[in-house]
């Protein structure tokens, strides 16, 4: 058992209607999902294992299946076949006593239309989980006002349900989920019912505790967009079955079929693609200690008006203009200090291609990627961000981006006619 | 062509054998249904009807208000005044206990009807059966069980008046949000747990209209049982049609009229938040929230540093 999976399902199968077991065997045999009679096989074969601490989406059209499998994970709906095991249990197969246990204590739940209990208050729906789990009053209402605080109703413990917005009331689902504090969070469209600026808002909280909990979330949507906000990993459910698994990137830039195509197609990519995924390699990179002869031939014969400049673990220190280090070498100093500019620019590797627009223009050079030690690892010139978003990457590497560097010849003539210790380091960088 | 099935002479081995075999067990309901209702007739017969006019008023009161109870005492000062009171505080003695025994044993079945499909399939029919079979039918094999006297009024009111307490029941915990049981199941509740907590209070509405209906089929089944000799307003009533009677007829009609229309009321206003009571717990719970409320922003201030009050920005703080 690897540690690091918090759930694990293997081959689950869900049919509805009569002699679910023979529909199961069909399919195996490859029966298609129309042909079997009476029966509606709303999962179909479906295996995948999530890491503690990921948000793993499900995503798919209207009847695909996604509330059923998610049902499946919880138990709610008893697999036809296949198994789930949260943190090592098992919950098909098991007695409805020890599965009781396993949903007080590893998997809670978040509702699509919150369902809340109507005539119990905000913070004794927020306790509900931690009283089934028998914990006392005192104790349990002072946890729930904790978690009720998290989420923003401090203020709203005493109201019923009722009087609460949507928003609110999803918070609440939320904040007992959360007060139930398990391990793994199921959530089923928990945020369709919610209006768009809510809804964006939610997700950010979500961001935000997940990040803060380190919880392990599975989270159901229909909207493409939502998943690849909020997902680490996205599965694509179409008539049953799962028809890819990977990270948002992944799904956007390879599609593992037409239909993901199809479905990936309207999605909003500035806010999905990573500066990461579009970044090059960075040629124009000098180290700081290097001498401006070492940079200003470098420049030259990368046709650049500048580079970045960075220590010998390649984090970043800055950036340089060919025509200061032309005065520089003009001056036979052998120090690049003196020209390196600090203020580069650079962007972290995660960065959504939305928020790339306004640094890439203020940069001079192709903008900078970082990760998250500060080393550059890549550069995004404008044309390359204008292809990515235009869906087609590879139209970036035919078009390079055209730099306005010093005439070569005048650096040859300077690289030249320099006498003395400067041109054995010239000779030396080449 | 003369074929007839001997349906009738069936029915009657059955009853003759459930009389033989059974005795025992109907001396004893009998004795407990009659206990019961001298206790229920007991309470209400024994203050002065003008100690129970003022004290149903009142209870009228907190139940929904003042106009409802000026309206009871109205209605029961009539009842006096025609000289019925002792009968329709016999019919009510009777409504109550056959009541109470129906809803005793409708709302479990309803209950069960509704978590397992196979109960419910047998129950609908019976209960169909039951409430449309004519109310005089029961009443024979309950005399020849029970012999003359409240009993088999009781018996017969019970079994006519069951089947909306059972149906409402069963409609009214089938009609629960999926949603909010799966929420108490995903938290790992035991199904009883889910049923008391959840199905039951948001049933509550549906259930209580079971037991009005209940209830009122009662008081009607009542006047019935008068013809059985189980007395009160339905004795009168019968007489006044043997005598041809008219005006006692329409006395111990109206006075029905009354009762009916008071039980109703005041079953239909349980749980609807009216009255005095509702206002008192009202008052009562928003006092708790602001108490809360006041502690909860004394821990916090308490706790000091830069956070907001809850009550200002929240909008919605202690009211
Ligand atoms: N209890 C059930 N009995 C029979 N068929 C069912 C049942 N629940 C779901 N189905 C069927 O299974 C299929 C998948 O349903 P499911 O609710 O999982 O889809 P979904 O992806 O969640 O859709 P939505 O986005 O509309 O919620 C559908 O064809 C549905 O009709
Ligand atoms: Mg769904």
């Amino acid at each position: 058992m690897n540690d690091a999976i918090a759930l694990k399902a293997e081959g689950l199968y869900k049919v509805f209607g009569r002699n679910a077991e023979a529909a199961v065997d069909k399919l195996r045999a490859g029966t298609p999902r129309d042909q079997l009679g009476g029966a509606t096989a709303a999962v179909i074969d479906a295996s995948f294992e999530v890491m503690r601490g990921e948000i793993f989406v499900v995503m798919g059209l209207s009847g695909s299946g996604k509330s059923t499998l998610i049902r499946m994970l919880n138990g709610l709906h008893p697999a036809t076949t296949g198994s789930v095991e949260i943190g090592g249990e098992p919950i098909t197969a098991t007695s409805p006593k020890r599965l009781r246990e396993v949903r007080r204590t590893k998997v809670s739940m978040v509702f699509q239309h919150f369902a809340l209990l109507p005539h119990r208050t905000v913070i004794d729906n927020v306790a509900y989980g931690l009283e089934i789990q028998g914990m006392g009053r005192e104790e349990r209402i002072a946890r729930a006002r904790k978690v009720t605080e998290i989420v923003g109703l401090a203020g709203w413990e005493e109201k019923h349900p009722g009087e609460l917005s949507g928003g609110m009331q999803q918070r609440v689902g939320l904040a007992r989920a959360l007060a139930a504090d398990t391990e793994v969070l199921l959530m089923d469209e928990a945020f369709s019912a919610l209006d768009p600026l809510i809804r964006r808002g939610m997700q950010d909280q979500l961001l935000e505790l997940q990040t803060e909990l380190g919880k392990t979330i599975i989270f159901i949507t229909h909207d493409l967009n939502e998943a690849m906000y909020i997902g680490d990993r996205i599965a694509v459910m179409r008539d049953g079955r799962i028809v890819q698994i990977g990270t948002p990137e992944e799904i956007l830039t390879d599609p593992a079929n037409d239909y993901v195509e199809q479905f990936v197609q309207d999605v909003d990519r500035a806010k999905v693609l990573t500066a990461e995924s579009v970044m090059r390699p960075a040629r124009a990179v000098v180290h700081t200690g290097a001498g401006p002869r070492a940079a200003l031939t470098l420049m030259r014969d990368e046709q650049v008006a500048g580079a970045y400049v960075v220590n010998r673990d390649r984090s970043i220190v800055g950036w340089v203009r060919d025509r200061d280090v032309f005065d520089l070498v003009r001056k036979g100093s052998t120090d690049l200090t003196p020209a390196v500019k600090p203020d580069h620019g650079a962007v972290p590797a995660d960065t959504a291609l939305a928020d790339l627009f306004i640094p890439s223009l203020e940069a001079a050079l192709p903008l900078g990627v970082v990760d998250h030690r500060d080393r550059l690892v890549g550069v995004i010139p404008r044309v390359t961000l204008l292809a990515a978003l235009g869906g087609e990457p590879e139209a970036a590497a035919t078009a390079s981006p055209r730099p306005d560097p010093l005439p070569t010849e005048m650096v040859d003539q300077l690289l030249e006619s320099a006498v003395g210790a400067g041109a054995a380091d010239a000779k030396e960088a080449r | 062509m003369d074929i007839r099935i001997p349906v009738g002479s069936w029915i009657k081995d059955f009853f003759d054998w459930l009389e033989d075999t059974f005795s025992w067990l109907f001396e004893a309901l009998r004795q407990l249904f009659i206990w019961m209702f001298d206790a229920v007739d007991w309470v209400f017969a024994t203050p002065p009807a003008l100690v129970v006019i003022a004290l149903v008023a009142a209870a009228a009161l907190l139940a929904r208000g003042w106009r409802f109870a000026l309206g009871s005492a109205i209605g029961l000062l009539f009842i006096m005044s025609v000289n019925q009171w002792d009968n329709a505080v016999d019919s009510l003695a009777l409504v109550l206990v056959a009541a109470f025994l129906a809803v005793v044993i409708s709302i479990p079945l309803g209950i069960w009807a509704a978590r397992n499909d196979t109960v419910s399939a047998v129950l609908k029919p019976v209960m169909d059966f039951l409430q449309t079979l004519p109310a005089f039918v029961y009443l024979v094999p309950a005399l020849g069980l029970f012999r003359i006297g409240v009993a088999p009024g009781i018996i017969a009111t019970l079994i006519f008046a069951m089947a909306p307490g059972v149906r409402l029941t069963e409609l009214g915990i089938r009609g629960v949000d999926k949603e909010v049981v799966e929420a108490g199941q995903a938290f790992g509740a035991h199904p009883r747990r889910i049923l008391r907590q959840i199905q039951i209070p948001l049933a509550m509405p549906s259930i209580m209209a079971g037991v009005n209906q209940i209830i009122m089929l009662s008081l009607s089944m009542v006047v019935i049982a008068g013809l059985v000799g189980a007395g009160g307003l339905g004795g009168d009533v019968a007489q006044a049609i043997s005598a041809l009677n008219v005006g006692l007829g329409f006395e111990a009609g109206l006075s029905v009229v009354v009762l009916a229309i008071l039980l109703d009321r005041f079953t239909a206003s349980f749980g609807k938040g009216l009255g005095l009571y509702s206002r008192w717990r009202r008052a009562a719970v928003a006092k708790k929230e602001a108490d809360e409320q006041a502690r909860f922003d004394a821990e916090l201030v308490e706790v000091g540093g830069p956070r907001r009050s809850p009550g200002a920005g929240g909008g919605g703080g202690s009211l």
